[in-house]
This record gives structure tokens, C-alpha cells and sequence, in this order.
């Protein structure tokens, strides 16, 4: 499965609900698909997108939230797992897109490539619901059920380690900021 | 009883409550018991125990954008943990950040583990240049968290409180 189709197939949900994704190739493949206000891209402090879900999740109980990290950035916050599973904010679905690999510095494999089971980690860190997603199909009715299920859910999503060409894009990164806060404003 | 002070545990936690503060993260160590726990109490409150510190950044940087105001508890050490989230989550995307840090390891730090984050404290607020100030005295503390979040609203950048011996502790020494 490649992380862009997998993006595509998500994308028409994603259109008008809170999303925020890791740095790298994830934010760069989303906006090529199409920017959107409700868009966040933490380009850089991996590991902490899913927190700033978390903290977004927290104070807007009213709106879904979606977290599109990624194996680095998790391998980088695995404590981050466990304050997730603790609050278990039911508005929040965290998609990993597990490439087994540090794609943007250069494709160094990670953890996840010897065997590190970030689902399992998910559910050993009490997150009540998780998969593990090979194919579309597979991630496609992973996301559907997590989204039904009002519920946090991980869904490991195993995709092939081959992204963008580029990974800067023409968006400014505090343009994104305050564009996202002024969408939260008023949502 | 623990000789953490439990008055100005409460002076500092309603000067928070004043500032329309509605969510902590914090890492709980000794100095910070009181406030944990009055967070916990207080429904109003949304108290995010966390595993590492650095992970707060995030949550407060998600709950500023999300129009909701907040602090993060924590001793320096954390602050020493959290440094890549503060400037790669805070400052560069322009967070306002009101970190309280417990200032361990300063005059009167009998626990030997906390002497060097003591030592290496201010300084490195200082090259992260996070704009700091002390709370060693209840007079002030009020006034001192107002301001301190009112420079990292006009800033949109992290300030940090130190909590000192003077205010925290009880026992003399």
C-alpha cells in the first residue's frame, strides 16, 4: 500500500474534520492532494502530533479529531501511547503510517522493520481498540470502524517506504498555524 | 505532613484559575503534589498526567490553537526534557507557553541528584531565550503568573515561572 493512495482514500472524510499530521512526507503528500484550513502539519518535534491531537481533543470534545503520525515520530513519543490510552479521547483516531523507515533523512530503518509492533505497543499501552492495516481494503474498513465507533482508536497502517520528491511545499508554516487556530475559532 | 506548603500551593493554583486557565499537564515530583492534586479536584479543570514532560508541549500547543488556556507543571529536569518540543513545537510555531518549573537543585537542595539541572537551570533559559521570572515570595505570585501569561499571549512565544525553595518548602534550610 502506498501512504498516498491510503491518504486518497481517506481524504474525502478528512475534508472538513481536524487533522493533524507529523512532518515529511505525510504533510507533504496530504497537501498535494489539496490544503485545506483544518489542516495541521507539525513539521518538526517528532513525536509530539499526537500529543497536540491529544491537547485538541481534550478542549473540543465536539469535533473529530484525526492524527496522522507516523513510526519515527511514535517510536519518539512511545510514552505518548500511554497518556493517549489514560485520556482515551473518544473524538480521536490515530492513523500511523508504518513505512519501517526514517523516509525524508534517508530511509535508515527503523524499529518497526526488526520486528517493533506499533499496534501491539498501542494495545499494550491500553488503547482499547487498534489494527493493523497491509492493504486498501484493509485500511479503508480499519478507518470506517474506528470512525463508527466513536472511540480512540491506533490503526498501524503498513505502507511502502517511497514518498514525495520534495518535501517543502509552498506553505509557510505559521500561515498554517493561524490559518488552523482561526478554523478552530469559529468551527 | 509533607513540608511543601500547602498555602501557596493554593495561592499559585488560584492565580492560575484567575488567568482563565482550564487545562494543566503536569509530571508530578514532591514540590508539585499540592497542585496536582488541587487540579485533579477541580472540575473545572482538565489535569493531563503526563509520562514525559515534552509530551505537555504538545497538548498546550493543541489546546492554545483550540482556543483553551493552559500551563504546564513541572521540575526542571523536565524542563531539561522537554527543550526539543519547546523550540521545535513552541517557538517555532509561535506557542504562548506558561511553563511552572520547580526550581530544584538551588540553595538549601539537600537531594544531590538535583544539583546539576540546578545548576544548568537559567542558563538555559537563557540561551533558549525564554523570557523567566521567580516565584520565591506569595506577595508576588499572583502578579507574577498574570504577567507571565500576558508576555506569552503579546509574545505568542513560552515563558517560564521558576518555583523556588522560599515559596515551596516549608522547613527551614
Amino acid at each position: 500500500m502506498k501512504r498516498l493512495d491510503a491518504l486518497r482514500a481517506i481524504y474525502s472524510f478528512l475534508e472538513d474534520r481536524v487533522v493533524v499530521t507529523i512532518m515529511g512526507a505525510v504533510a507533504a503528500e496530504l497537501q498535494s492532494i489539496g490544503h485545506r484550513a483544518n489542516f495541521f502539519y507539525l513539521q518538526h518535534a517528532m513525536g509530539l502530533a499526537s500529543s497536540m491531537g491529544l491537547g485538541i481533543a481534550l478542549t473540543r470534545p465536539d469535533r473529530q479529531v484525526i492524527v496522522l503520525d507516523g513510526d519515527g515520530s511514535v517510536l519518539m513519543n512511545l510514552g505518548g501511547l500511554t497518556t493517549l490510552a489514560r485520556y482515551r479521547p473518544r473524538n480521536l483516531v490515530h492513523v500511523v503510517f508504518d513505512n519501517e523507515s526514517l523516509l525524508s533523512v534517508g530511509g535508515f530503518p527503523t524499529a518497526t522493520s526488526t520486528g517493533t509492533d506499533l499496534a501491539a505497543i498501542a494495545a499494550a499501552a491500553g488503547v482499547r481498540r487498534t489494527a493493523t492495516a497491509r492493504t486498501l481494503d484493509e485500511f479503508r474498513g480499519a478507518f470506517d470502524e474506528a470512525i463508527a465507533a466513536r472511540d480512540l482508536t491506533t490503526i498501524v497502517a503498513k505502507v511502502d517506504a517511497v514518498g514525495p520528491s520534495k518535501y517543502v511545499t509552498e506553505l509557510s508554516l505559521l500561515e498554517n498555524r493561524f490559518a488552523f487556530q482561526r478554523y478552530l475559532a469559529i468551527i | 505532613m509533607s513540608p511543601v506548603s500547602t498555602i501557596h500551593s493554593r495561592l499559585i493554583y488560584d492565580a492560575l484559575k484567575a488567568c482563565h486557565i482550564r487545562l494543566l499537564s503536569a509530571l508530578p515530583e514532591t514540590w508539585l503534589v499540592h497542585l496536582v492534586r488541587m487540579a485533579d479536584e477541580d472540575p473545572e479543570m482538565t489535569l493531563v498526567r503526563l509520562a514525559k514532560e515534552e509530551e505537555g508541549v504538545g497538548i498546550s500547543a493543541g489546546a492554545h490553537l483550540a482556543g483553551v488556556k493552559s500551563a504546564m507543571l513541572m521540575q526542571n529536569h523536565g524542563f531539561l526534557a522537554s527543550i526539543n518540543g519547546i523550540v521545535s513545537c513552541a517557538q517555532l510555531y509561535r506557542i504562548p507557553l506558561l511553563m511552572l518549573v520547580s526550581y530544584r537543585g538551588e540553595f538549601g537542595e539537600r537531594d544531590p541528584w538535583q544539583t546539576e539541572g540546578g545548576a544548568v537551570t537559567e542558563d538555559l533559559l537563557r540561551a533558549l531565550r525564554i523570557p523567566f521570572s521567580y516565584l520565591d515570595h506569595p506577595d508576588h505570585v499572583a502578579r507574577r503568573i498574570a504577567k507571565a501569561q500576558t508576555l506569552a499571549l503579546a509574545a505568542n512565544k513560552p515563558v517560564a515561572l521558576l518555583l523556588c525553595r522560599d515559596l515551596m518548602w516549608e522547613e527551614g534550610g
